[in-house]
C-alpha cells in the first residue's frame, strides 16, 4: 500500500513501488487528464508537479513519490500560476487536438512559478521537453508571455 | 477527390418525447422521414437547448467550432447556445458528402459542410418564425428571429425556440429558404472562441485513451515486426508471474498482455519475450523499395494529364533539365497512441475509440465477430490527433480479435514504440520531372512521372479510376503555371512490405516538395530571381500570384540577410481549392543542422469561417512540416521499422520552431480546406531556402540527412 498525495486529497493505493505514478494516475487512481505519449520521458505529455516540480510521470516510480504533493492538471487550476497559464491558453487559443496540452500547461506553470518574467530563453529551456504534434509551439509562447504580463507588468520591459 | 453527390434532402422530425429534429440525408439514401427520428443533425429541445450532432471528428482542426458556427449564423443562436454531440456511425445520416461516407479528411469538413449547414439553420429558422406567426396569428414577415428568440417587431412580442420547437416540428418544410447574404453575417468571418478549448486545458477533455469502465481491464499488444510475421512462440509463464497480470491472448500474428494496468501490461509483454516467423518480407530494407520503385519509373506511366505536345516541345528546347526526386516513408506520430476498447459479448459488442471513419469502425467490429452492424455500438471520443492516422481502423479491429477473447470489457493501448512500428506510413514516391526552356529560361515544356502505391485503390476503390490514384497526383495534376506543353503520368508501384496510407497534406505533399523544388531549379538555370520567375507564369492566375506577392513583401524577399541565412519560397494550388505561397528563412551550419528562423505564408482560402481557426491550421501545418522535411523518415532493415520512439523519429520542439507570419487575404470566393496545405508548402520552401544559403539543390527527404550525407 502506497499513500499518495494529490491535488491535495490523500490516496491509498495497492500498487508496486516500481510502478510509474503515471499509470497510478491513470489506471489506478482515474485522473485521466495526464496523459501517455511516449514512456520514456521524451515527449513531456505526462508532465505533472511533484511539490511543484515538473516531472515526467512516465518515468517516476509511485515508490520515488514519498510524502510528496503531485500536482495535476485536475488540480493546477488552484495555483496562482496554473491559473493564469490556463487562462492565458483560452484568451490566445492555444490548444487544438489538445492531447499535450496538460503536459503543456504543468510545464508552463512550473516555469511561471519559478520565473515570473520567463525569456525567450527560458521558454525555450523550460518547454522544449513537450512535443505537441499540432505545432501550438508558437501560441505556447505568445500565451506564457502573456500570462506573465497578466500577472504583473515587467518592470523592464521584458 | 471529387465529391461523389452534392444533392440532399432536407427533413425534418419531432424529437422524440418533443421538440425539433431536422437534418439532411445524402441522395438515394435511407427514404423514409419515418426512420429519422432517433437521429439527426439538430435537435432543438423544448428546453431551448439546441443540439448539433457532429458528424466530423475533431482532432484539433476546429470542426468543433467552426460547424456550429455554419449552422448558428442562420439559425440566429449565439455560438454558446450550441451543444454538440459525438454523432453514432450511420453513412445514411452522416455521410460527408465529398468523400461519400462518414469520414473527417482531405480538409473537407468546411467545403463539404458549408451550404448543408446553413441551410438546415436556416429551414430551421424559418420554421420557428412561421411556428410563432402562427401561435400569434399574424404574418411571419413582420416576425424575426435572434438568438433563440421569435420577436414579433409591432407588438413586441416574443417566444423563444424552446418554446416553438414542437409546433415547429409540425409545420412543412419549407424549401428555398433565402440563406444570408455574406455581407450580413455576424458570426462567419469572426475569430470567435474554440467550443472545445475549455476541457482541453482543464483535463476534462475525453480522448479514446481515457476511456473508464467497471470491469475494465488494459492490454497491450505487440503485433509482427514484419509485415506478413507470425508468432512463433512465446514465454507465457513469465508474463502470467507478474502481478497484476490476467491473460496473455495469442493470435496468429498478436500477442496481447492483458492485466489490471498498463504497467503489469508493459512489463508481461516484456517478459513474454515474443519470438516472431518473419515471414517473405524478413531481409526487406529501404534501398530494396528504392530499387523497385526506380524500375518502375523507367516505364512510361497512365496519364492523368497531358497538354499541348510535351515530347515534342522537350525534344526541341534550348535547354532540358531532367531529375529525379524522393521522398521518404513517414510515420504519424499523433501524441495520442492508437487504443481501442471493446466489450465483446455473445450477441453484441461495444467500441469505443477515436476515429475519422467511424461507419468503418463499426464495420470492421460486425465483420470480426460476425455479428450485424445493428448490434455494434461504437462511441466516438476526440481524437489526439489524426493527420490521417485515424483514417485507418486497423487499430478497432485487432481490439475487436483481441477482445473475443477476454471476458468483459478490454482497453487496448499501443506503446509509443508499437504505435510508430505499426502506422499506414506516408508513402515512398520517386518522381522523374523533366522540363525543357527556351533561350531566355521560360519553360516551354513540363513532364512529371510519379512512382508509388495507389492508396485510394485500397481505401476508396470507386475513386480509382483509370488507373489513377486521384490523391497520388493531386497538385501535380494542378500545374497553374502557364507552360504550353505539360504531361503529368502515374505509375502505380506497390511494395507491400509496409502499410501506406494518408499522411497530413496527403497528395500534394509529395507533389508540391517536387514540383516547387523543381521550379527553383529552372529559376537557378534561367539565372532568375526565384520569385520574379515564378511570377512571369502566373498571368492566367491571378489568385496564386496575389498570394506570391503578398508572401514576398511581408517576408522583405530580396532585402539582404545576416551571413549565412537565405530564403526560399513554394506556392501551392490543388484540389483543396486554396492559394498558399510561403517563404522561409533558414540558417545552415556547417554540420549540415538547418535551423528555420521565420516562415511566412500568405493564404487565400476563400470564405473563411474562422480566420483564427484558419491561421492556427496553417501555424500547425508549417510546424508538421519543418519536422518532415528536416528529420522525417522511416527506414527499413531486415524488414522492421527502425524507428521507435522521439528519439529516434525526431519532431519539431519549442526550441525549435519557427516565428510564423500567416497572412489572410479576404475574398468571397468557395471556401477552401486548410488543415493540411500549410504541411505541403512548407518542405519545398524549406529545400528552396537550403539551396539559397548552401547552393546544394536537394532531390531527396529529409533535407539534414541529405546534408550530412
Amino acid at each position: 500500500m502506497v499513500t499518495l498525495r494529490i491535488n491535495g486529497k490523500a490516496h491509498i493505493v495497492n500498487v508496486p513501488p516500481d510502478m510509474p505514478l503515471l499509470w497510478a494516475l491513470r489506471d489506478v487512481i482515474g485522473l485521466t487528464g495526464t496523459k501517455f505519449g511516449c514512456g520514456m520521458a521524451l515527449c513531456g505529455a505526462c508532465t505533472v508537479h511533484l511539490d511543484g516540480q515538473p516531472i515526467r510521470s512516465c518515468v517516476t516510480p509511485v515508490g520515488a513519490v514519498g510524502s510528496k504533493n503531485v500536482t495535476t492538471i485536475e488540480g493546477i487550476g488552484a495555483t496562482p500560476s496554473g491559473k493564469k497559464i490556463q487562462q492565458a491558453w483560452l484568451d490566445l487559443e492555444v490548444v487544438q487536438c489538445g492531447y499535450c496540452q496538460s503536459g503543456q500547461i504543468m510545464s508552463a506553470s512550473a516555469l511561471l512559478a519559478s520565473k515570473a518574467h520567463p525569456t525567450d530563453a527560458d521558454i525555450d529551456a523550460g518547454m522544449s521537453g513537450n512535443i505537441c504534434r499540432c505545432g501550438t509551439y508558437p501560441r505556447i509562447r505568445a500565451a506564457i508571455q502573456h500570462a506573465a504580463r497578466a500577472a504583473s507588468p515587467a518592470k523592464t520591459g521584458g | 477527390m471529387d465529391p461523389v453527390s452534392r444533392r440532399e434532402f432536407l427533413i425534418v422530425g419531432a424529437a422524440a418525447g418533443s421538440g425539433l429534429l431536422l437534418g439532411w440525408h445524402m441522395a438515394d439514401a435511407r427514404p423514409a422521414a419515418a426512420d429519422f427520428a432517433p437521429n439527426a443533425f439538430i435537435r432543438i429541445g423544448t428546453d431551448g437547448r439546441i443540439t448539433l450532432i457532429m458528424n466530423q471528428v475533431e482532432m484539433g482542426q476546429g470542426t468543433y467550432t467552426s460547424m456550429p458556427m455554419l449552422l448558428a449564423e442562420e439559425l440566429e443562436v449565439g455560438l454558446e447556445q450550441v451543444q454538440l454531440e459525438h454523432a453514432p456511425p450511420d453513412d445514411k445520416l452522416y455521410a460527408n458528402p465529398f468523400l461519400g461516407d462518414q469520414e473527417t479528411g482531405a480538409s473537407s469538413s468546411v467545403r463539404a459542410f458549408y451550404e448543408p449547414l446553413r441551410r438546415a439553420g436556416a429551414t430551421a429558422r424559418a420554421m420557428l418564425v412561421a411556428a410563432a406567426a402562427q401561435s400569434w396569428q399574424v404574418d411571419p414577415a413582420s416576425c424575426r428571429a435572434t438568438k433563440g428568440v421569435v420577436l414579433h417587431g409591432p407588438t413586441g412580442r416574443k417566444l423563444s425556440y424552446g418554446v416553438l420547437a414542437s409546433k415547429a416540428a409540425l409545420l412543412p418544410v419549407p424549401t428555398q429558404v433565402p440563406l444570408k447574404d455574406p455581407k450580413d453575417w455576424t458570426l462567419i468571418g469572426t475569430p470567435a472562441k474554440r467550443l472545445d478549448a475549455r476541457d482541453k486545458v482543464n483535463g476534462k477533455a475525453q480522448y479514446g485513451i481515457d476511456v473508464r469502465l467497471p470491469g475494465m481491464k488494459i492490454a497491450t499488444v505487440a503485433a509482427s515486426p514484419v509485415l506478413g510475421g507470425k508468432v512463433a512462440g512465446f514465454d507465457e509463464d513469465k508474463a502470467l508471474a507478474i502481478p497484476g497480470v490476467r491473460q496473455v491472448v495469442r493470435l496468429d500474428d498478436v500477442v496481447a498482455v492483458v492485466a489490471d494496468h498498463m504497467w503489469a501490461a508493459k512489463q508481461g509483454l516484456a517478459a513474454l519475450a515474443v519470438r516472431w516467423d518473419d515471414g517473405p518480407n524478413a531481409t526487406v530494407s529501404t534501398a530494396d523499395v528504392v530499387r523497385g520503385l526506380d524500375e518502375a519509373s523507367q516505364q512510361p506511366g497512365v496519364v492523368a494529364r497531358s497538354q499541348g505536345d510535351a515530347a515534342g516541345a522537350l525534344a526541341g528546347a534550348a535547354q532540358r533539365i531532367d531529375h529525379v526526386y524522393q521522398v521518404p516513408f513517414l510515420a504519424h506520430a499523433t501524441m495520442e497512441p492508437m487504443n481501442c476498447t471493446v466489450h465483446v459479448r455473445k450477441d453484441s459488442c461495444e467500441v469505443w475509440t477515436g476515429s475519422q471513419t467511424l461507419t468503418r469502425a463499426q464495420a470492421t467490429a460486425a465483420r470480426v465477430t460476425g455479428l450485424p452492424l445493428e448490434k455494434v455500438v461504437v462511441h466516438n471520443h476526440l481524437l489526439g490527433g489524426g493527420f490521417g492516422r485515424r483514417l485507418e481502423y486497423d487499430y478497432v479491429t485487432q481490439a475487436v480479435r483481441v477482445g473475443q477473447q477476454v471476458e468483459g470489457p478490454v482497453k487496448v493501448v499501443w506503446t509509443r514504440e508499437e504505435d510508430m512500428q505499426h502506422d499506414f506510413n506516408r508513402p515512398y514516391y520517386y518522381d522523374r520531372v523533366a522540363a525543357g526552356l527556351d533561350a531566355s529560361g521560360r519553360p516551354v515544356a513540363w513532364t512529371h512521372r510519379l512512382v508509388g502505391p495507389a492508396i485510394v485503390a485500397r481505401f476508396a476503390p470507386p475513386a480509382f479510376k483509370n488507373g489513377i490514384d486521384p490523391d497520388g497526383v493531386d497538385g501535380a495534376v494542378h500545374l497553374i503555371y502557364d507552360i504550353p506543353a505539360i504531361q503529368i503520368e502515374y505509375v502505380r508501384h506497390e511494395e507491400p512490405v509496409l502499410n501506406t496510407g494518408f499522411w497530413r497534406g496527403v497528395g500534394p505533399t509529395h507533389n508540391i516538395f517536387v514540383m516547387e523544388s523543381f521550379v527553383d531549379e529552372l529559376a537557378a538555370a534561367a539565372k532568375a530571381d526565384p520569385v520574379e520567375y515564378r511570377r512571369a507564369l502566373l498571368g492566367k492566375a491571378p489568385r496564386a500570384r496575389a498570394v506570391l506577392d503578398l508572401a514576398a513583401e511581408a517576408a522583405g524577399w530580396g532585402r539582404p540577410l545576416r551571413t549565412g541565412r537565405g530564403r526560399g519560397v513554394a506556392l501551392l494550388y490543388s484540389q483543396w481549392g486554396s492559394y498558399l505561397a510561403e517563404v522561409a528563412e533558414v540558417e545552415v551550419s556547417n554540420a549540415g543542422e538547418v535551423r528555420v528562423h521565420r516562415v511566412v505564408c500568405a493564404v487565400d482560402c476563400g470564405t473563411m469561417i474562422n480566420p483564427d481557426i484558419v491561421k492556427a491550421q496553417i501555424e500547425s501545418g508549417i510546424n508538421f512540416g519543418v519536422s518532415a522535411a528536416l528529420w522525417g523518415e522511416i527506414t527499413l532493415k531486415n524488414g522492421r521499422v527502425e524507428q521507435s520512439n522521439f528519439h529516434n523519429y525526431r519532431v519539431l520542439r519549442m526550441s525549435e520552431a519557427p516565428a510564423i507570419e500567416v497572412h489572410l487575404v479576404r475574398n468571397n470566393e468557395a471556401p477552401g480546406g486548410i488543415g493540411e496545405p500549410g504541411t505541403a508548402v512548407t518542405g519545398p520552401a524549406l529545400a528552396n531556402a537550403v539551396f539559397a544559403v548552401t547552393g546544394k539543390r536537394l532531390r531527396a527527404l529529409p533535407l539534414e540527412r541529405q546534408l550530412r550525407g
